[in-house]
């Protein structure tokens, strides 16, 4: 026999379901009600001959509101529920293990800020909450968990978070869930749980070129960043040191926080939003940097947050 | 009994020559026009759907090929909503009997009636030869970026083809709401009407506010796929989810055009089925403008995944939880009708049985979907996929199916063989639900929608959908069958077959060309039924 429900293995999972087994038992007491209705009426009224007519009754208003009000009542109930099982799986914890993730036809791409990467196959240490920001390179992708119960479209163009929360050991199927061209059921991977201590041998296992963030301050040289973007404030662009997660007022008299959509736009289209006090002479680095070397970048610039003094020389 | 003899003068022996069927501005022949472009359709998309079945039968993608697969559900769904469910019902029983149900001798517009019907096989044509000059893969949802940069098929001829058959849909609309406004028989004020003339209006608003947006929509597709502007793709500025919001603006309120006039043809079969008046009559019918208004307003649950925000995901669960609420008004309301009625076991109201219990379960399983949690994770399941075809397919096509067989006496004149088509619903009911039920458990379980291969797991459930559509195929072939008989060999119906009241039901079947030999007066409300009836089958 095979398996009639998911296996439960994330925190957001029981709730899920909770609710889903609310859901079927409103579904299956009306459906039955109607059903059953239906049914007892067809064989107690039968046409009994062929001239026979019905009763001339034009309707209740007592039954039009009850059968307006209760299901309006009840789906109220379902709302706020499921309002509340979404709230908890759009906020994650202000503790999370970050991954990056890009999809890309017809492959997920993970990338460990201790600098493993993973084609199709995450690791993720279990009971700690786990923040994917997840982008794409080409088409639009999604995120597909179901023994964690998560989902959601991997977008080109912006940072989409999704976290979970993982409740057991084990190997749990991901699936691109948005149709996104010839091997979209082939863009397939799984999310590997491993018990803690496990999962620091695995991560220690890796990691020949360094950390993430280590890898975007080598391309911060390369690109020639710091030659703008200098540690000391006189620099001609803004400096960085402490910038992430700031808010800081534009040209224009509007204020932006600092997150990684800000960061990567400030790449691609630096003259979309210039800091006040500054002027519009970066160049754009649109198709001289990938989606991985931005997220390297973006690292980088988060790092430069948690040590304000240590910077590229 | 009286013999029953076929009126001397009617619609179908009004001319014989192709130009008196090609040139006709008869609203009853291009209804039957648009009967042989509809079942055509279907026919092309119900092949499909068998050969997606057949390669789901197995895990591995082993009949076809990814990108054939890919190719087969999106066709499936391009010929499905845009040349059979959209138009099915309006512009085949809407065309037949907007006019005699008001007491009207014509649409309002008769020319512009049969250059709908052009347009629409225009439309078809173009889409067709998309299908045949190598297909199309985006789905029937033309997501962006994939559809304006990645896709290499037929996007351009496919989305023109959906385009140019948007105006049909359009002039049809513009046609039925000035005929129901202008055209009413003396007497037969707006809560006269039958309930199948409120849906059909309320269908028509939407047809002719919503589909402006898709023709839209699809011109920003196809520029920026021909000239590269940058609309929707994000390497060039644009915001692939704004497609989205303009296809779901179109999408949703679509669904409720494909559903709203079977909930209306389900209103006539139910009150002739029970010999009674329709329990709450103006709830059901502003339950059918309110769904009109609210299907506007919920576009944006088909994003929940989607980078929508969360306070524009709430508002947008509320919305709609509150359009199942005259959904669920309309299921009780029939259902109440039953109570002490002269209760009929035949074919429409079989049809009418089948259209409550299906839609109820489409639409409970619809609060699973606004309950946002819970939509998180079936989204784009199999769940959505039986979902929606609970509603389009166990709703749409069983209430299209009620509908032809309760009228078919008075569009043919003549009556099919009773005992063939109660069998086919019950193999249509059968086939149906052996088909789609498992996929809720399915895609509850995780199974993405559109994949070619799949985890073994998920074998057994689908061999049963498999299984169930084969049935559900074998249901539909039937009634063509015994329908194209009746046309020869058929009894003769009488003007009043099923002792039903209502307009249709006064003159001839098949009815005169201007459809009353003299202009009725109505001087009574609708479904009142006298003390007994008399029908006058042979």
């Amino acid at each position: 026999m095979p398996p009639l429900f998911p296996e439960r293995a994330s925190t957001i999972a029981a709730r899920v379901d909770a609710l889903y087994f609310f859901l079927l038992a409103i579904a299956i007491f009306f459906g039955l009600l109607i059903a059953g209705l239906i049914v007892y009426y067809a064989v107690k009224f039968h046409r009994r001959s062929p001239s026979a007519v019905g009763a001339r009754i034009h309707g209740g208003m007592v039954l039009e509101v009850t059968w307006t009000v209760v299901p309006l009542l009840i789906t109220m109930v379902i709302f706020v529920w499921g309002a509340s099982v979404y709230f908890a799986m759009a906020h994650p914890p202000d503790e999370t293990l970050n991954i990056y993730v890009v999809g890309k036809q017809w492959m997920w791409k993970f990338q460990h800020l201790d600098g493993q990467r993973e084609i199709n196959e995450l690791h993720v240490p279990v009971g700690r909450a786990v923040k994917l920001i997840t982008t794409s390179e080409d088409v639009i992708h999604d995120f597909f968990v179901p023994a964690f119960r998560v989902k959601a479209d991997v977008l080109p163009g912006r940072y989409v978070t999704i976290w979970f929360q993982p409740t057991r050991p084990g190997r749990y199927q991901l699936f691109c869930a948005e149709y996104c061209g010839t091997r979209h059921s082939g863009m397939i991977g799984e999310v590997v749980v491993m018990e803690p201590n496990e999962y620091e041998t695995w991560l220690s296992g890796g990691a020949a070129e360094g950390s993430l963030a280590s890898a975007g301050a080598k391309l911060f040289q390369d690109l020639a960043c710091n030659t703008c973007h200098r540690p000391d404030a006189q620099g001609r662009g803004p400096m960085l040191e402490g910038l992430f997660g700031k808010t800081v007022t534009l040209q224009s008299g509007e204020t932006v926080t600092v997150d990684e959509a800000y960061v990567r736009e400030s790449i691609l289209t630096p003259s979309a939003k210039i800091t006040a006090g500054f002027q519009p002479i970066m160049p754009t680095f649109q198709g001289l940097v990938t989606e991985e070397q931005l997220l390297a970048l973006i690292e980088y610039v988060k790092s430069l947050q948690a040590q304000p003094q240590v910077t590229a020389k | 009994m009286s013999t029953v003899l076929l009126p001397p003068r009617h619609y179908l022996n009004d001319g014989y020559g192709v130009r008196s069927w090609l040139l006709t501005r008869d609203h009853k022949r291009i209804a039957l026009l648009y009967l042989a472009g509809v079942t055509f359709f279907f026919f092309i998309g119900g092949a499909m759907a068998v050969l997606i079945r057949l390669e789901l039968a197995t895990p591995p993608g082993d009949l076809v090929t990814d990108e054939t697969y890919n190719k087969l559900f999106t066709m499936h769904g391009v010929m499905m909503v845009f040349f059979f469910l959209i138009p099915v019902i309006p512009s085949v029983l809407g065309n037949f009997l907007v006019p005699i149900m008001i007491g009207a001798k014509d649409l309002a517009f008769p020319k512009i009636n049969l250059l709908s019907w052009y347009i629409y096989v225009v439309g078809g044509l173009f889409t067709l030869y998309a299908l045949i000059s190598g297909g199309l893969d985006t789905g029937w949802t033309f997501y962006t970026p994939f559809s304006t940069v990645a896709s290499t098929t037929n996007v351009i001829p496919a989305a023109l083809g959906i385009f140019i058959t948007g105006f049909s849909s359009i002039l049809t609309g513009l046609n039925f709401i000035v005929t129901i406004h202008r055209m009413r028989a003396p007497g037969m004020t707006w809560f006269r009407m039958p309930l199948f003339l409120w849906s059909t209006y309320a269908t028509s608003l939407i047809n002719v506010l919503g589909t402006p947006v898709i023709a839209i929509t699809i011109l920003l597709v196809a520029a920026e796929r021909v000239f590269h502007f940058g609309f929707f793709n994000p390497a060039v500025g644009g915001d692939p989810v704004l497609f989205q919001h303009l296809f779901w603006f179109y999408s949703h309120p679509a669904v409720y055009i494909m559903v709203l006039p079977a909930m209306g043809v389900v209103s006539e079969l139910v009150a002739a089925g029970c010999r009674k008046p329709v329990f709450g009559y103006s709830f059901v019918a502003f339950a059918s403008l309110a769904i009109a208004v609210l299907g506007f307003l919920v576009w944006g649950h088909h994003m929940f995944v989607a980078g929508e925000s969360v306070y524009s995901a709430l508002i947008f669960s509320i919305l709609s939880f509150l359009v199942a609420i005259p959904s669920a008004v309309k299921v009780f309301n029939w259902t109440a009708t039953m109570y002490q009625g002269a209760v009929s076991w035949e074919t429409p109201m079989l049809y009418a049985y089948g259209f409550i219990g299906l839609f109820t379960i489409g639409g409970l399983t619809g609060l699973f979907l606004a309950a946002i949690g819970v939509d998180v994770h079936v989204t784009d399941t199999y769940f959505i996929i039986a979902h929606f075809h609970y509603i389009m397919v166990g709703g749409t096509i069983m209430g299209y199916l009620g509908g032809l067989h309760y009228w078919w006496p008075k569009m043919s004149g003549r009556l099919y063989n009773e005992g063939l088509a109660k069998l086919s619903a019950g193999i249509i009911f059968i086939g149906f639900n052996l088909t789609f039920f498992p996929q809720f458990v399915v895609g509850y379980l995780g199974m993405p929608r559109r994949y070619h291969a799949y985890p073994p797991e998920f074998q057994v459930l689908n061999v049963l959908s498999s299984a169930g559509a084969s049935i559900l195929g074998v249901g539909y072939l039937i009634p063509m069958v015994y329908l194209m008989w009746s046309l020869r060999y058929g009894r003769l119906a009488g003007s009043n077959p099923w002792g039903a009241v209502g307009l249709e039901w006064t003159t001839s079947s098949p009815p005169p060309t201007e459809n009353f030999t003299e202009t009725p007066r109505v001087t009574w409300d609708a479904y009142e039924y006298p003390a007994s009836v008399e029908t006058d089958v042979a």
